[in-house]
């Protein structure tokens, strides 16, 4: 046990932060592989009840942690030098197994980095393992997992959210010091809301895509999962900027994102939707949203009317795009390459078939059916084309919004962290638990989850603030000064 | 707009999925729940409106022709399901 950073307070090392464990790897109070053995014992003392990993590489972990303490040692310390790391099962790691959380990957070792991962451990991060997903992305649960479910927690009752559930729940339950997702249609929000960490989606081609396992390529985009604001703008440096390798990756000024952190939203602009708060939304979670809203205005934030009057189409027009998109990206599955091939099969089109049949599970298999019928001939302009022209209405909805706040304030999810088994049952009730965080990835822009407040049964509730386009500084700077006005972020799930 | 299942069978020999016994039915009923749910954008006119496929418009990325180093044919083989002669190998498709 460590003397707490905040003074007095005991704290394990596992419970740091980066930004905590970085100044005590600093000043040799510990070093990367003590760090990063008591992460894995905490693991090893949780992961029964949370299961957050579908590999977990532990060996590796400790070469690298080695490395890092060669590197400190030597004085070539960067932020995230010797901070073990959870990745999330859709980036792949080169003689590590990504499998997506599929069956149809569930043998697959990429021979290569993803660059998201390449940078992390270009700056001596210690990659633990590869955490559970929604099979492909697809889902808002962490229940389609070919591996198993994850559970939250703050309560094992319930799902961590989803698609990145692993990754947050491992977050939450102090399995790692930081983590990394995706986000396509609020994969790295919604379940950092529903486990109470931070997490942020980045603008739409701030991070590489290469080697993140494509869902729908308009739409997804990585980003961290942390435990404060401060440790996201530390991850964001490391994962932003241009890659050669992802030609929608923009080439565009970094700013340094913790050097924004002022603590200071005196002046700065939030604009409320009228349509994001709405009859039926969850009583404690429109409650500890607006209190966060007085909050801020208390720190000097003014607070402006606006409206997104599309927004109610949003879902909509998401499950056109993003299975049509993943329609086409998924055709790559096909059992000749790489991944999971039927065995016993008659001739080419039967081993397509029921090697797809075999391997991809059920959510995956109906995406892909809508998107093919989405895109199919008589059905496109009807469907996908209409889809996309309503994405045009949705953008230029935000871009009008944002002539009047600096930043858009709502919630990240309608409800708390829901029961397993709740909304499997019907798949447009799950969808519909991405209605608050969609639209942003179809307007492409960048937007955080953090913890603010929790319910009377002890359940984390998370508020989103987007932000403009490549305008992240904003978004952290909002998020930091609320954070450090409150205390939410200081709550441990207790397991 | 209700499908057929004849056309839900389409759909899945268009998508190279086979389907199990009574799948057909289940996934029928499911596109219809969600197709008849995003019915409501027709409620928008949307004449006039340019469609978006990105949302950063980004065109015409260009580099340099630059010789970088192959995956090299191990490595690209390594997660062949099946392979023979430095190739991956399929059911015969020629006869």
């Amino acid at each position: 046990m460590l003397q707490g950073a905040e003074g007095g307070g005991i704290m394990e090392i596992y419970e740091l932060t980066i930004q905590q464990l970085h100044d005590k790897l600093k000043k040799k109070e510990l070093s990367s592989v003590e760090a990063t053995r008591a992460v894995f014992s905490r693991i090893d003392s949780v992961e029964n009840k949370v299961h957050s990993f579908v590999t977990i590489s532990r060996d590796e972990a400790l070469r690298q942690a080695q490395e890092a303490d060669k590197r400190i040692a030597a004085g070539d310390m960067r932020p995230l030098t010797g901070v073990p790391i959870a990745v999330k099962d859709i980036f792949c790691t080169e003689g590590i197994r990504t499998t997506c959380s599929s069956k149809i990957l569930e043998n697959f070792i990429p021979p290569y980095d993803s660059t998201v991962v390449a940078r992390l451990k270009k700056e001596g991060a210690v990659i633990l393992g590869k955490t559970n997903m929604d099979e492909f992305a697809m889902g808002s649960s962490t229940e389609t997992s070919y591996f198993g479910i994850t559970r939250n927690p703050w309560d094992l009752e319930r799902i961590p959210g989803g698609s990145s559930g692993g990754s947050a729940a491992s977050v939450a339950a102090s399995e790692c010091i930081a983590s990394i997702g995706t986000d396509t249609g609020g994969s790295i929000r919604q379940p950092a809301a529903c486990c109470g960490i931070v997490g942020l989606k980045p603008t739409y081609g701030r991070v590489s895509r290469y080697g993140m396992i494509a869902f729908a390529s308009s739409l997804d985009q990585g980003g961290p999962m942390t435990k404060d604001v401060k440790d996201t703008a530390i991850m964001l440096q490391v994962m932003a900027g241009h890659d050669g390798m992802d030609s929608t990756s923009v080439n565009t000024l970094i700013p340094d994102y913790s050097k924004g952190l002022s603590g200071n939203i005196k002046g700065l602009k939030i604009g409320l939707p009228k349509e994001f708060f709405i009859e039926g939304m969850d009583r404690e979670v429109d409650d500890a949203v607006k209190r966060a809203v007085k909050e801020m205005e208390r720190l000097g934030a003014e607070v402006v009317d606006i409206s997104l009057p599309h927004t109610e189409y949003a879902v909509a027009v998401y499950y056109l795009i993003a299975t049509a998109e993943a329609s086409s990206n998924l055709a790559r599955f096909d059992g000749a390459k790489y991944g999971y091939r039927a065995s016993g099969v008659k001739d080419l089109l039967d081993m397509y078939k029921r090697s797809r049949a075999e391997g991809f599970g059920p959510e995956v298999k109906r995406r892909i059916m809508l998107g093919t019928y989405a895109l199919s001939s008589g059905y496109y302009d009807a469907y996908y084309l209409k889809a996309q022209k309503v994405r045009t209405l949705i953008q230029k909805d935000f871009v009008d919004a944002f002539k009047r706040c600096d930043v858009i304030v709502t919630p990240t999810a309608p409800t708390p962290a829901f029961k397993i088994g709740e909304k499997t049952a019907d798949p447009l009730q799950m969808y519909l638990s991405d209605i608050f965080t969609i639209s942003v990835n179809l307007a492409g822009l960048p937007a955080i989850s953090l913890p603010c407040g929790f319910t009377s049964g002890n359940l984390p509730i998370g508020l989103q603030i987007i932000g403009k386009g490549f305008d992240e500084e904003t978004v952290l700077r909002a998020a930091h000064a609320y954070e450090q006005a409150t205390e939410w972020h200081k709550r441990r799930a207790n397991i | 707009m209700a499908l057929t299942k004849k056309e839900v069978e389409h759909v899945a020999n268009l998508a190279r999925l086979d389907l199990a016994e009574g799948e057909a039915e289940a996934f029928k009923g499911q596109l219809d729940a969600i197709l008849s749910y995003v019915e409501k954008l027709k409620q928008l006119n949307t004449e006039a409106v340019e469609p978006t496929s990105h949302a950063i418009p980004v065109n015409n990325v260009f580099r340099e022709d630059i010789i970088i180093q192959p995956l090299g044919q191990a490595r690209a083989l390594a997660n062949a399901p099946d392979k023979a002669d430095g190739c991956f190998r399929v059911p015969k498709v020629v006869e």
